[in-house]
């Protein structure tokens, strides 16, 4: 006991030490809502919950990093995946919020919904504190998002056909499967491998499952990652035409736009012909 | 033929930049040859048959463009620039053009200045996106499919960045974000000229993407040409 509580002071010593060097001694602010995050608050709960893989210095450089595929987020070099705003601006302190409750899957990124509303506020101000780019520049203004026009075979269609003329394929393949023609080449800003998005393994993308975002996501592209942005090229009713045909490529998970997609002779033959009716194994019994 | 353009258009860009922000005429003029030494890597063909829009528009395969040399061990697509002793300059009025074309970037090298206005062109029928790499400057990552209009962008910081397209693995450019209007970039035959010079002590820099940079010091009085040249040691591999 007596150790244990030498091993703690002595922690204690070094981090009060530390912290003040590391994460500068100003108070920053975030703002959700109705919430105020205050960055003093945020440290004490980054320094219990995020250090472990994110670091000391918030450079994604923890003591676990090196076990992590993908790795931490580097908070310095302040480039965020999922962004509501456009590519190379920061993320609203919303879009932070929202990663932190969400978590990301496929990656060892938990969901912190457990902790409480005010604890995720405090935790993205003091994120912030990481990386002068909040000093020095504003969030980029929101990508507008116009309400989700009706779904029709006609969308649907039409978004198979932006689908090729861009060239979403050529990553995430001509099913969706993320296995397209440069997904072996992909490499993220750090030169670290990294996959295209494969749409049949489920409906969980990192960046949120309900449609909006799946707007977001192509919109504002994917910072730090291959997938740009197309905010540029691509026309607002459009984007909505590419989110219901990319539905249909998610075959294992119900959606209206799958259903819809079925109901028509020509979907359900599509589908169909997709979908693993075997036994992954190829032996021939049918689960 | 894809050389030429590329060399041609690097010292184009160089050269009128330098020698328009310059208002002083009678300044001194620092020139020069950048050579190496030892054996360069053999820069390998790219294979673009995943690509057959680019593909076709060549008869043998284009080769990598990290090192460019010329007869007379000459390199080319080096940036060779004052890294000091020069006030820093406002950006030009001109913008610096950054063209996608047979899946490959013309210029490789694209020299420009902090704030300066970089358009970026695609001529091919494919999408590419333009995917820079900066540390310090702001990163971004956008699509652009054919038929699209060109990306209006700049840089606020002085940096070397790397350029790629994740669509097109083998296509690699840079840009060179300077401080100051004096800088140009090596043709094949490797030779710069600065000049413009007013009187000073300036530090003289050479950047070449693989090997790195050199500087060398150089003091310019008057109308004076001085010669200053630079030689890397080549890396086989």
């Amino acid at each position: 006991m007596g150790r244990m509580n030498f091993a703690r002071v002595v922690g204690n010593v070094v981090l009060a030490a530390v912290l003040p060097l590391v994460a500068g001694a100003q108070q920053v602010e975030s703002h959700i809502g109705d919430l105020t995050g205050h960055s003093g608050a945020g440290r004490k709960l980054y320094f219990r919950y995020c250090w472990g893989c994110h670091g000391p210095h918030g450079d994604g450089q923890g003591e676990n990093a090196q076990w992590l595929n993908p790795t931490p987020r580097n908070f310095v070099a302040a480039v965020f995946k999922c962004r509501s705003t456009p590519t190379g601006s920061l993320p609203l302190d919303t879009d932070l919020y929202n990663s932190i409750k969400r978590g990301f899957n496929f990656t060892n990124m938990p969901s912190w919904a457990a902790l409480t509303d005010q604890n995720r506020a405090d935790l993205v101000a003091f994120i912030k504190t990481f990386s002068s780019r909040w000093k020095t520049e504003k969030p980029g203004d929101p990508i507008p998002i116009p309400s989700e026009p009706a779904l029709t075979i006609a969308s649907i269609k039409h978004g198979g056909e932006l689908f090729q003329k861009l060239e979403c394929w050529k990553c995430h393949g001509q099913e969706g499967r993320g296995d397209g023609p440069s997904a072996s080449t992909l490499t993220d800003s750090n030169d670290q491998p990294i996959r295209p998005y494969n749409f049949t393994s489920d409906n969980r993308s990192k960046c949120g499952r309900t449609n909006p975002e799946l707007y977001r996501i192509f919109m504002t592209g994917l910072d730090g990652t291959p997938m740009p942005s197309f905010a540029d090229v691509v026309k607002t009713d459009e984007a909505w035409d590419l989110v219901h045909y990319l539905r249909t490529l998610q075959y294992n998970n119900p959606s209206p736009e799958l259903a819809l997609w079925e109901s028509t002779p020509e979907g359900k033959a599509i589908v169909d012909a997709k979908r693993v009716h075997q036994t992954y194994t190829g032996s021939g019994i049918k689960p | 033929m894809q050389m030429k353009q590329v060399v041609f258009a690097g010292v184009l860009v160089g050269v009128s930049a330098a020698a328009v922000a310059n208002p002083n005429p009678a300044g001194g003029t620092i020139t020069g040859k950048v050579t190496y030494t030892g054996t360069p890597a053999k820069m390998k063909p790219i294979d673009m048959s995943k690509e057959p829009s680019c593909a076709k528009v060549y008869t043998t395969p284009p080769t990598a463009e990290t090192v460019v040399t010329g007869p007379g061990d000459t390199l080319g697509d080096v940036v060779v620039y004052i890294s000091a002793g020069a006030p820093d300059d406002p950006a030009p009025s001109t913008a610096a053009v950054f063209t996608q074309k047979g899946c490959r970037y013309i210029p490789h090298v694209l020299a420009l200045q902090v704030n300066q206005e970089l358009k970026i062109v695609n001529e091919d029928q494919t999408s590419h996106n333009i995917h820079p790499l900066p540390k310090l400057n702001r990163e971004w990552n956008k699509s652009q499919p054919p038929g699209t209009p060109p990306i209006s962008e700049k840089y606020d910081k002085a940096e070397f960045i790397p350029v790629k397209c994740n669509v097109h693995p083998w296509m690699h450019g840079n840009f060179a974000v300077l401080k100051n209007s004096h800088y140009a970039v090596t043709g094949e035959n490797g030779s710069f000229t600065l000049p413009n010079l007013p009187p000073g002590k300036y530090t003289v820099t050479a950047w070449q993407e693989s090997y790195g940079d050199q500087s060398q010091d150089v003091t310019i009085s008057g109308g004076e040409t001085k010669t200053v040249n630079f030689a890397f040691k080549a890396k086989p591999y």
